[in-house]
């Protein structure tokens, strides 16, 4: 139903290459995030695949087909953007037709689906509203509406979340996780934040410089991170790196950690530190701890653990969950 | 913030913007004074200002003399044709350079407005020789022709200027919704530019209303509009001052209401994007 494959994808922007080839497989009903730091390449790629830009090379195959040349309407896809594109003079009730009446569907079948969608995003209060009435959440759940009446092979969503509050945010999150959950529709989300990436993808797709650093779920990715930028970017707080004598010890050029992988005590360890700043956040407790000869380390400790700038503290890593890493920066 | 402005400087700031609007309006005050005025009094030395015996003797004539309805009719075919057919064709384009640019855009739209730049009188005798070889001389749709091209520059560079305000993400899930490009342009992009598009329509109502060169050269009666309508006062038998006004009050009035009745629409459509 909404399988998308690209094959040698590459997008030249004048003389800058955006993305310089890129293959990748989504399966139907899969929930892929694209994810990496800003410019990384992963907005101009799902743009590739609605088409609202053309490709410079290579393939993008729909449901079996090739959709390379076919414009943004053709290839089934529907779209939710950063900005929601509302259209402002329309009521929200004619922002959500309006894909069905572009695909000249009849009056009382429009209706129908309007009203469907209005009552599964809480959207019926609304539907004589203008944009401008609405709540920044109550936007994006029009332009969600817009995206599912018509019943497209998978759903874009470009960076969906990033205009709305924190709290809003989780919410949305959640939303969009059932809406797969019910749909069971392919969709493609893409974000910079790594947390929104791990809690709603079944495949995370980690961009780079516009090539794919490693495509795998999220918990392949936290486990087995293929390289360093990979260690760097998923799970937070970030992957300690530790070069020189501690890593050479262990056969690598740079040796990695997770936070919640150091065991802490006040008594002994392998290694002792100073607490230099301690964050208590009641559930988890994040330190900094300098510790000489390895450097700034960051210890996660669940529950609240009592200590304050200045202390001394024990670490234990876990050396079955360490990392290694040669000098190319990849996994050994 | 506010800032705080001195009652002096205020003072002084009204004086002199009273003054600079007297001073512009001046002129038509006193041709609208004259045109109530006997030739005599038109002519008086020095001149009389508000006490004249009050005549409306001079509209009568004018009516009498020439067919103010057939002029005005001209004037409304020709200024509504060439904006809405101007319109027409410079949505698309200006579309086009607004959201699908290339590297040649802005060259384009130079290219244009320096046809502004070029005196008319030097196209007037191919014009002359064209039309009166079609036979568009002296016709309704001749002169709604030269107009619209004429104006078309400014039409066209006015929508550029509106289009630019419209996000493209909003054209963009248009055409994610399925929507042709015509359906775009009519169901998406209008309906949002309407206020340009309005005041757009309404500069160049005027600027056609008030455009006196090609019509008076490509024009003799039938289809004559306002402008020839007032120069046929200044005749070889003499100028008749009080007649003229008259003639030339009847020529503004209608586009001065419009402007009146739609100074607001005109002023928020030529700030229109300078603030958000």
């Amino acid at each position: 139903m909404g399988s998308i494959t690209l094959r040698n994808v590459s997008k030249v922007f004048g003389e800058a290459k955006v993305i310089p080839s890129i293959d990748l497989d989504i399966n139907d009903g899969e929930f892929v995030v694209f994810v990496g730091p800003s410019g990384c390449g992963k907005s101009t790629l799902l743009r590739l695949i609605a088409g609202l830009e053309d490709v410079s090379g290579g393939q993008i195959v729909i449901d079996g087909q090739d959709a390379t040349e076919a414009a943004p309407a053709k290839r089934g896809l529907a779209m939710v953007f950063q900005s929601y594109a509302l259209y402002p003079h329309m009521s929200v009730r004619s922002n959500i037709a309006f894909p069905l009446k572009m695909a000249n569907i009849d009056k009382a079948e429009i209706d129908r689906k309007v009203n469907d969608a209005a009552r599964v995003l809480n959207l019926t209060d609304y539907l004589d509203r203008k944009p401008r009435q609405l709540s920044g959440g109550q936007r994006q759940r029009v332009a969600i509406g817009r995206a599912i009446v018509r019943q497209p092979k998978a759903f874009l969503f470009d960076e969906p979340l990033s205009n709305l509050d924190a709290a809003l945010r989780v919410n949305m999150r959640l939303e969009i996780s059932e809406l797969h959950q019910t749909l069971k529709t392919t969709m493609i989300y893409v974000t910079h934040d790594q947390v929104e990436a791990m809690t709603m993808a079944d495949k995370i797709v980690v961009l780079n410089r516009g090539r794919i650093e490693q495509v795998g779920s999220p918990l392949d990715l936290y486990r087995k991170p293929a390289n360093l930028f990979v260690a760097g970017f998923i799970g937070s707080p970030r992957m300690n790196l530790i070069e020189g004598d501690y890593a050479r010890a262990k056969g690598a050029k740079t040796a990695g950690i997770r936070p919640e992988h150091i065991g802490l005590s006040r008594e002994a360890g392998t290694w002792d530190g100073v607490v230099t700043i301690a964050e208590h956040l009641g559930s988890d407790t994040f330190m900094h701890v300098e510790v000489s000869g390895i450097g700034t380390l960051t210890v996660r400790a669940g529950g609240e653990f009592g200590c304050r700038h200045g202390d001394r503290v024990f670490l234990t890593p876990d050396e079955s969950k360490l990392h290694r890493f040669d000098d190319k920066g990849l996994a050994l | 913030m506010a800032r705080k402005v001195s009652t002096r400087r205020k003072l002084v700031m009204s004086a002199i913007a009273w003054t600079l609007g007297i001073l512009i309006f001046f002129p038509i005050l006193w041709t609208v004074l004259t045109s109530f005025k006997s030739e005599g009094d038109a002519i008086a030395s020095p001149p009389v200002f508000l006490f004249f015996h009050w005549t409306t003797e001079n509209y009568a004539e004018v009516q009498s003399r020439s067919d103010y309805v057939l002029h005005f009719w001209n004037s409304v075919v020709m200024s509504l044709g060439s904006t809405l057919l101007g319109l027409v064709i410079a949505i698309p384009a200006a579309w086009a350079m607004a959201f699908s640019p290339t590297r040649r855009t802005k060259d384009v739209l130079m290219w244009m407005l320096s046809t502004k730049m070029m005196p008319p009188v030097g196209a007037l005798i191919p014009i002359y020789l064209i039309f009166r070889d079609v036979g568009l001389l002296d016709t309704r749709i001749g002169l709604v022709v030269v107009l619209t091209l004429i104006n078309l520059p400014i039409i066209v560079w006015m929508l550029y200027t509106y289009f630019k305000e419209i996000p493209g993400e909003i054209l963009e899930a248009a055409r994610m919704d399925g929507a042709s490009l015509a359906k775009e342009i009519v169901y998406v992009l209008t309906p949002m530019a309407i206020p340009g598009i309005a005041s757009t329509l309404l500069l160049n109502i005027i600027l056609a209303w008030n455009e006196a060169f090609w019509t008076l050269n490509l024009t003799t009666s039938k289809a004559a509009p306002l402008t020839t309508f007032i120069a046929s006062y200044s005749s070889p038998e003499g100028l008749f001052y009080a007649k003229l006004s008259a003639a030339s009050t009847m020529a503004i009035a209608p586009i001065l209401i419009l402007g009146w009745f739609s100074q607001k629409q005109l002023v928020r459509g030529l700030t229109f994007g300078a603030v958000k």
